[in-house]
C-alpha cells in the first residue's frame, strides 16, 4: 500500500446512503457543527479528516444517534438514511443502530467470551433461529473481521484477553455481526501498532464491497490509503468534500491545503 | 528566565559543585519530612490496632464465660401425691399444679443431695441449699412432667441450672470475700458447692441455652439466652434484604442511567445524601409515627423493625450502588448501544453484572449497619421483655421479639453482674454474625468478579 494508489483508484458513483442537510449540533450553548451538507455514498469508504475538536467525531456520532446519550447535545437540520429522516420522531434509535454499526476509538470488547461478544448483537436482534445459525453468524463475522484463524480454537476465552489489534478486529467483527448497512469507525487505529493498523485497513478495504464505511482518522496517510471520498472538517465547518485523490493532490480551499501540508492542525 | 544564571544567583546555598554522595540541605529536609510522615502513619495504625486488641480482649474476657454454664446433676423423685393428687394421670389435672408446687420437690432433692454427701457445713440452712438451684429449675421440671406423665412416681436424674452466684463462683466472678457482703449468696453455700463439684454433681459445660433460650427475669441471669433476639434480628435482616436491596438498586439504576439531569433529580440526589446522615433515632420516631400509630402494625414486631431499618439502609445502598454503576467504563455502554442494544438491555446485560460486586458490598455494609442498630428499635418497642419465640415467617414477622443489640443494651441495664457477662457474650455473637456476613460478601464478590 503506498500513497500512489490514490491516483489510480477509481471513484465509482454509487447511490447516496446518508445525506446531511444544514446539520447543526449544539453542546449546550456551544455550536460544535455549524450547518454542513454532505452526501455519503453506498459501498464507498468516506474519510473524515481535520484537526482535533473540529467536529468530525461529533458528526459521525450523529449518523447513528449515539449523541442521544449526551443530555446537553442537540441536533438540528436533516440527516437521511436511504431517504428516511433518522431524527424523525417515529425512528427508534435502537433500530437505527442495528442498521448503522459503530467501531470506537478504543477497542471495547465486552468482558465476556469471544463467542458471546459476537453473538450478543444477533441475539438481541433475533437474527439467529437456532444455535447452529448463531454459530454460523459468529464464524462468518469473525472470518470477515479477519480474526477467525487467530481465535477459532479459543472462542470461550475472554475477549478482553486478546491483544489490542485483535480486540479492535473483534469489535469490527461484532459490528458486522448484526448485518449493518453502514459501518462508522471513529479513529479505529489510533490505539494500534502499524502492523495491526495495516490489517485493519486491509479489512476496511474489503468491507467496502458490502458496506458503506465512514471513518474518522487523524492520519492523513490512512485517509489517503483507504478512502475514496474525503471530507475535511475545520472548526465545525465542512471545508471541502470530494474524491480523495482530488483533496490530497489538488485541494481547492487554502485551509485544506494548509492542513494536509501540515501547517495547521 | 534562562538557565544561565551562574554568577549572579547562586542556587540555594550550595555554591560548590555538588556530589551525588552528599545530600543537599533541601534533600535532607525532604527526607526528614517523609520519615516524619511515615512515623505518623505507623503511629495511627498502631493506635488503631491497639484499640482493636484492647476491645477484643476485654469483650472476649468478659463474654466468653457466658458460653459456659454450671449445672447441678441430681436425682429427683417425682412425688405422686404432689404432682398428681388425683392419681389419674389426666394431663389437665397435672397442669393444675403450678411451678410453685414443683419448687419444694426440687429444694428437698437438693437438701438430700447435700446431706448424703456428709460433712455438714456449719451454718448452712435448708433454705440456703434450696437457693443454690436456679429458680428456672421448677419450670424445667414441670415441662418434663407434663411431657412424660407416665414417669410420675419414679426417680429420675436431672441436670438443673445452678444459681447465678454459684455459677459466678466457678467462673471467678464471685469469691468467698464478696459472698460475705452479698445478701444473695453466703460463703457456706460456696463451700457446699465446692463439695458438690468434687463429688461430680456440679459440672460446668457448654451453654447451648445461651444461644437458644429466651430472655429471663432479673432473678435468674443463669437462664437468660439470646434465642428470641437472634430470631428477631434474623427476621429483620430478611425484611431489610427483601426490601432495601431491590428498591435501592432499582432507584440507583433509574437515577444513574435513565433519569434526566435537571433540578428535580438534583434535589433528590442531595436528599438521599442527607438521609444517609440522619441520626438513626429519627428513623425510629418516623417508624413509630407511621408504621405503628398510623398503619397500626404491632409493636415490638420484626416487620416494623425491618421497615425502619430498610429506610435507614436505603441511602447507604443507593449511594454505593450508584458509585459502582458510575465506575463501569462508559466504553462498555457505548459498545452495547453501538450494536443496537436498548438502554435497558445495556444496563441489565452489561452494566449491572460489572457493577454487581460493588453493589453487593454496599448492600452487606448496609445490612451490617442495620444489624447493629439499636436506637430506632428502642422507639418501636423492641426493647420489651419477650419470652415467647416468634412464629415461622411470614406470620412470625408480626409476633413480638427483640433484637441482638437491644438485648445487649437491655442486659447492661440490669444490676446483677451475671447479666454484664451475658451482655458481653451477646456482643461476641453479634460480632460473629457480622464477620459471617462480611465473609459472605467477600465470597460473593469473588464469584461475580470471576464471571467478569
Amino acid at each position: 500500500m503506498n500513497d500512489m494508489r490514490i491516483l489510480e483508484r477509481d471513484v465509482d458513483t454509487n447511490t447516496i446512503k446518508f445525506a446531511g442537510r444544514d446539520v447543526h449540533v449544539y453542546y449546550g450553548e456551544t455550536e460544535a457543527i455549524k450547518g454542513i451538507d454532505v452526501d455519503i455514498e453506498d459501498k464507498t469508504v468516506t474519510a473524515f479528516i481535520g484537526p482535533s475538536g473540529c467536529g468530525k467525531s461529533t458528526f459521525l456520532r450523529c449518523l447513528n444517534r449515539m449523541n442521544d446519550t449526551i443530555d446537553v447535545c442537540r441536533v438540528t437540520g436533516k440527516i437521511t438514511l436511504d431517504g428516511e429522516d433518522i431524527y424523525d420522531r417515529k425512528v427508534d434509535p435502537v433500530q437505527l443502530r442495528a442498521k448503522v454499526g459503530m467501531v470506537f476509538q478504543k477497542p471495547n470488547p465486552f468482558p465476556k467470551s469471544i463467542y458471546d461478544n459476537i453473538a450478543y448483537g444477533p441475539r438481541i436482534h433475533g437474527l439467529a433461529k437456532t444455535k447452529a445459525d448463531l454459530d454460523d453468524i459468529v464464524e462468518q463475522s469473525l472470518r470477515r473481521g479477519a480474526i477467525w484463524d487467530e481465535v477459532k480454537d479459543r472462542l470461550d476465552a475472554p475477549g478482553t484477553g486478546l491483544s489490542g489489534g485483535q480486540q479492535q478486529r473483534l469489535c469490527i467483527a461484532r459490528a458486522i455481526a448484526t448485518a449493518p448497512e453502514v459501518l462508522l469507525m471513529d479513529e479505529p487505529c489510533s490505539a494500534l501498532d502499524p502492523i495491526a493498523t495495516a490489517q485493519v485497513e486491509e479489512l476496511i478495504d474489503e468491507l467496502r464491497t458490502n458496506y458503506s464505511v465512514v471513518i474518522v482518522t487523524h492520519s492523513m496517510q490512512q485517509a489517503a490509503r483507504v478512502s475514496q471520498k474525503t471530507a475535511f472538517f475545520h472548526l465545525g465547518d465542512l471545508v471541502e468534500f470530494g474524491p480523495t485523490n482530488e483533496i490530497f493532490t489538488n485541494p481547492k480551499d487554502p485551509r485544506t491545503e494548509s492542513y494536509i501540508t501540515g501547517r495547521i492542525g | 528566565m534562562t538557565d544561565a544564571t551562574a554568577p549572579s544567583a547562586p542556587v540555594s546555598g550550595d555554591a560548590e559543585p555538588s556530589s551525588l554522595f552528599t545530600q543537599t540541605n533541601r534533600t535532607k529536609r525532604r527526607n526528614a519530612a517523609e520519615k516524619r510522615f511515615k512515623a505518623y502513619g505507623l503511629g495511627a495504625i498502631g493506635i488503631g490496632i491497639l484499640s482493636l486488641v484492647v476491645l477484643l480482649v476485654s469483650i472476649l474476657g468478659n463474654g466468653l464465660p457466658a458460653f459456659k454454664q454450671t449445672y447441678v446433676v441430681m436425682d429427683v423423685t417425682l412425688d405422686e401425691s404432689v404432682l398428681d393428687p388425683n392419681g389419674n394421670r389426666n394431663p389437665e389435672d397435672i397442669a393444675k399444679v403450678l411451678t410453685f408446687g414443683y419448687t419444694p420437690i426440687i429444694r428437698g432433692a437438693a437438701q438430700n443431695l447435700v446431706r448424703e454427701m456428709g460433712g455438714e457445713v456449719e451454718g448452712l440452712t435448708d433454705g440456703m441449699i434450696g437457693d443454690m438451684i436456679s429458680k428456672e429449675a421448677a419450670g424445667q421440671l414441670r415441662r418434663f412432667v407434663l411431657a412424660n406423665p407416665d414417669l410420675i412416681g419414679t426417680t429420675q436424674e436431672f441436670k438443673f441450672l445452678a444459681n447465678g452466684r454459684i455459677d459466678g463462683f466457678f467462673k471467678g466472678r464471685v469469691t468467698m470475700e464478696s459472698a460475705q457482703i452479698d445478701s444473695n449468696v453466703s460463703p457456706e453455700q460456696l463451700v457446699a458447692a465446692e463439695r458438690l463439684a468434687e463429688a461430680g454433681h456440679l459440672t460446668t459445660s457448654f451453654n447451648l441455652g445461651f444461644l437458644t433460650a429466651p430472655d429471663a427475669s432479673d432473678q435468674r441471669p443463669e437462664a437468660a439466652g439470646l434465642g428470641v433476639a437472634i430470631i428477631g434480628s434474623v427476621y429483620m435482616m430478611l425484611v431489610v434484604l427483601a426490601l432495601a436491596l431491590p428498591i435501592g438498586v432499582a432507584a440507583s439504576i433509574y437515577l444513574e442511567e435513565f433519569a434526566p439531569k435537571n433540578w428535580i433529580t438534583d434535589i433528590i440526589e442531595v436528599n438521599i445524601s442527607n438521609l444517609a446522615a440522619v441520626p438513626s433515632i429519627v428513623f425510629g420516631i418516623l417508624g413509630l409515627a407511621i408504621f405503628i400509630n398510623y398503619a397500626h402494625l404491632p409493636q415490638s414486631a420484626p416487620i416494623v423493625g425491618g421497615l425502619v431499618l430498610t429506610l435507614m439502609t436505603l441511602p447507604t445502598i443507593i449511594i454505593s450502588t450508584r458509585a459502582s454503576l458510575k465506575s463501569v467504563p462508559p466504553s462498555i455502554k457505548d459498545a452495547a448501544l453501538g450494536v443496537g442494544a436498548s438502554k435497558m438491555q445495556t444496563v441489565f446485560h452489561h452494566v449491572l453484572p460489572l457493577a454487581m460486586p460493588g453493589i453487593l458490598t454496599g448492600a452487606i455494609i448496609g445490612l451490617a449497619q442495620a444489624l447493629g442498630e439499636t436506637a430506632p428499635l428502642l422507639l418501636i418497642g423492641m426493647v420489651a421483655f419477650v419470652r415467647d419465640y416468634p412464629g415461622a415467617p411470614p406470620e412470625g414477622l408480626f409476633d413480638p421479639s427483640t433484637a441482638l443489640p437491644v438485648q445487649v443494651y437491655n442486659w447492661t441495664q440490669r444490676s446483677d453482674p451475671a447479666f454484664f457477662e451475658r451482655a458481653s457474650g451477646a456482643i461476641i455473637v453479634l460480632l460473629v454474625l457480622l464477620v459471617l456476613m462480611n465473609l459472605v460478601a467477600i465470597i460473593l464478590r469473588r464469584r461475580f468478579e470471576r464471571r467478569w
